[in-house]
């Protein structure tokens, strides 16, 4: 009875996250005395989960599952655990699987826990940390049924390298037309850029920052970083830009290993969609903003002069250690 | 078309959240209570449906008699008629057969529940009540045109956005996007009124497991003050050599 975990792949590549929760379903099959099975659709580099603990690669090659359809990868994923008589899954936070595993969650019947952030503290009840209250607090949850899946947090728990021999199996699970009764007519998506949800450094403008002609040092920094861009709520609301860049309780969490806010107050509902994030740097001019409360570091000042001069000063010490 | 809007009943935005009984509840003392922002797209986008398309509108509940004033409040925003599940939302599953024994019984052709309610952040009733009854379901829904049976949704993806085709019947779990935020509504004397007169149906819950408990809570570790910098350089320094984040 291994440990399954679901390593989530685009365009054919293992996504960085795969490795995380691979890291943390090794971690989970020590605790509990057994092994790490995964399961990879359409991905052409599950060997290198052996580099992460997993001993065992179920890998499905269907031209169908090429965009993710959320109840057709379900239905693969609840065939693979049953295959393998897994009691313990373990899935991504992306916007992808947070969309596919209640379904998994109802197929299996399930007890699922989404926002883990560290390994189960408890074997007997089964119990994990998550974070709640849209991260103003944490829960600790016991899963009370026999099946259980952990949905665990983006960097929460970090990659960790446990080198082991992969065996790799093909997988095919039976799915048919009626799994894809939704269907992907159009994908609009920023190609080859950071996304808020898997990026170690998110770079955040409010409305300190006047107006979207302003955005121009906003991205050349997330560019100088490799970092994804965000704003916050009042900027979505004003149009300046996406909704899908809102931060914040209603918006989207970040949880990045750096969130640099630009102009940004502080609201009680922005700082907790940050909060997971490690290290929080503010700029602005309002020395009282209440963001330098929840900050690590801060500077004092004009965002249209420090942000320039930073950018200056990061391509130079991206140069140094080039 | 009969549309169903789940409602969660959540502390508001701004609330300070803290804990009672050795950590094992929420403290409610001096917490306003509101319909999760999630769900409040998703009834303003259902009161489209009814003031354009023709549609009627139920909204529903799990809870206690305390969560009646903030169903009532989606009834003086035009619900037509609400139902209230008695029974504690204990966890998203039992939350979810609850609300799909309501739907069953009411046969609904839409299904708007927030993508997630902002308390707990399960993130999962949407999903697994979709699955229980077999209806198609999108998550993280931005937009949402219904011409007949034919639907078409946007959902957001990370790094964009996905249209999608499908047909009723449908659960959506929706969000921001859904309706602009300048669009939703503030009930105003006439819908109060209005609202006293309409049905509030309490129905006794189904027998049903919980999947999950929470056991005992915690809030974040105090931070330690911001460090100050008043150049550049400094925090460039800093970010490199003692964060290490850069």
């Amino acid at each position: 009875m291994s440990v399954i975990v679901y390593t989530e792949s685009e365009n054919g590549k293992l996504k960085k996250n795969a490795f995380e929760v691979a890291s943390y379903a090794s971690e989970v099959a020590k605790q509990m005395g057994t092994s790490v099975t995964a399961i990879a659709i359409n991905a052409s580099d599950v060997d290198e989960l052996g580099n992460y603990g997993v001993t065992k690669a179920l890998n499905v090659s269907d031209e169908s599952l090429k965009i993710f359809n959320a109840k057709a990868y379900a239905n693969t994923i609840s065939q693979a655990v049953e295959k393998e008589g897994g009691k313990i899954l373990i899935v991504s936070s992306s916007t992808d699987t947070k969309f596919m595993a209640p379904i998994v969650t109802a197929k299996l019947k399930a007890g699922y826990v989404p926002n883990v952030v560290a390994a189960p503290e408890n074997a007997s009840p089964f119990t994990v940390k998550r974070t709640a209250f849209s991260n103003k607090g944490f829960a600790h949850t016991e899963i009370k049924s026999d099946m259980k899946i952990i949905g665990v947090s983006n960097n929460a728990f970090g990659v960790h390298e446990n080198k082991v021999d992969v065996a790799v199996e093909d997988f095919n699970a039976s799915i048919s037309d009626s799994d894809f009764s939704t269907k992907s007519v159009e994908i609009d998506k920023v190609v080859g850029k950071a996304t808020i949800a898997d990026a170690d450094i998110v770079v955040s403008g409010g409305r300190g920052l006047k107006g979207p002609e302003n955005w121009g040092m906003v991205e050349e920094l997330a560019d100088v970083l490799g970092a994804a861009t965000a704003c916050s709520k009042p900027v979505s609301d004003l149009g300046w830009r996406p909704h899908g860049e809102h931060v914040g309780q209603t918006g989207k969490p970040v949880a990045s290993n750096l969130y640099i806010a630009i102009g940004i107050s502080g609201a009680i509902q922005h700082l907790a969609g940050v909060s997971s994030s490690k290290t929080k740097v503010v700029i602005n001019t309002d020395a009282e903003a209440p963001f330098f409360k929840a900050a690590d570091y801060g500077i004092v000042g004009d965002a249209f002069e420090v942000v320039p001069q930073l950018i200056e000063k990061l391509k130079e010490l991206k140069a140094q250690n080039a | 078309m009969k549309i169903l809007v789940c409602i969660s009943n959540v502390p508001d935005t701004t609330s300070k959240i803290n804990f009672t009984d050795g950590d094992t509840k929420f403290d409610t003392n001096g917490v306003q209570f509101v319909i999760n922002p999630n769900d409040e797209f998703g009834l303003t986008r259902a009161m489209w449906f009814k003031e354009k398309q023709g549609a009627s509108v139920h909204v529903v509940t799990v809870g206690t008699a305390a969560v009646e004033p903030t169903i009532r409040k989606a009834l003086a925003i035009g619900a037509d008629e609400a139902i209230r599940v008695n029974a504690e939302p204990t966890d998203g599953y039992f939350v979810a057969q609850q609300l799909a024994e309501v739907i069953k019984n009411g046969e609904y052709d839409l299904v708007i529940a927030g993508r997630e309610s902002i308390d707990y952040n399960g993130g999962m009733v949407p999903g697994i009540l979709a699955t229980l009854l077999d209806m198609n379901f999108v998550n993280t829904c931005i937009s949402l045109e219904i011409d007949g049976e034919t639907v078409t949704a946007m959902r957001e993806i990370d790094g964009g956005k996905e249209k999608i085709e499908t047909s009723l019947p449908l659960v959506i779990g929706g969000q921001k996007g859904l309706v602009e935020e300048s669009d939703l509504r503030i009930p105003n004397m006439r819908g109060i009124m209005m609202a006293r007169k309409k049905a509030l149906n309490v129905v006794e819950p189904i027998t049903a497991d919980k999947a999950t408990e929470d056991a005992k809570f915690e809030k974040p570790a105090p931070k330690g003050a911001v460090k100050l910098v008043d150049s550049v350089d400094a925090l460039v320094d800093l970010l490199h050599n003692e964060a290490k984040v850069i």
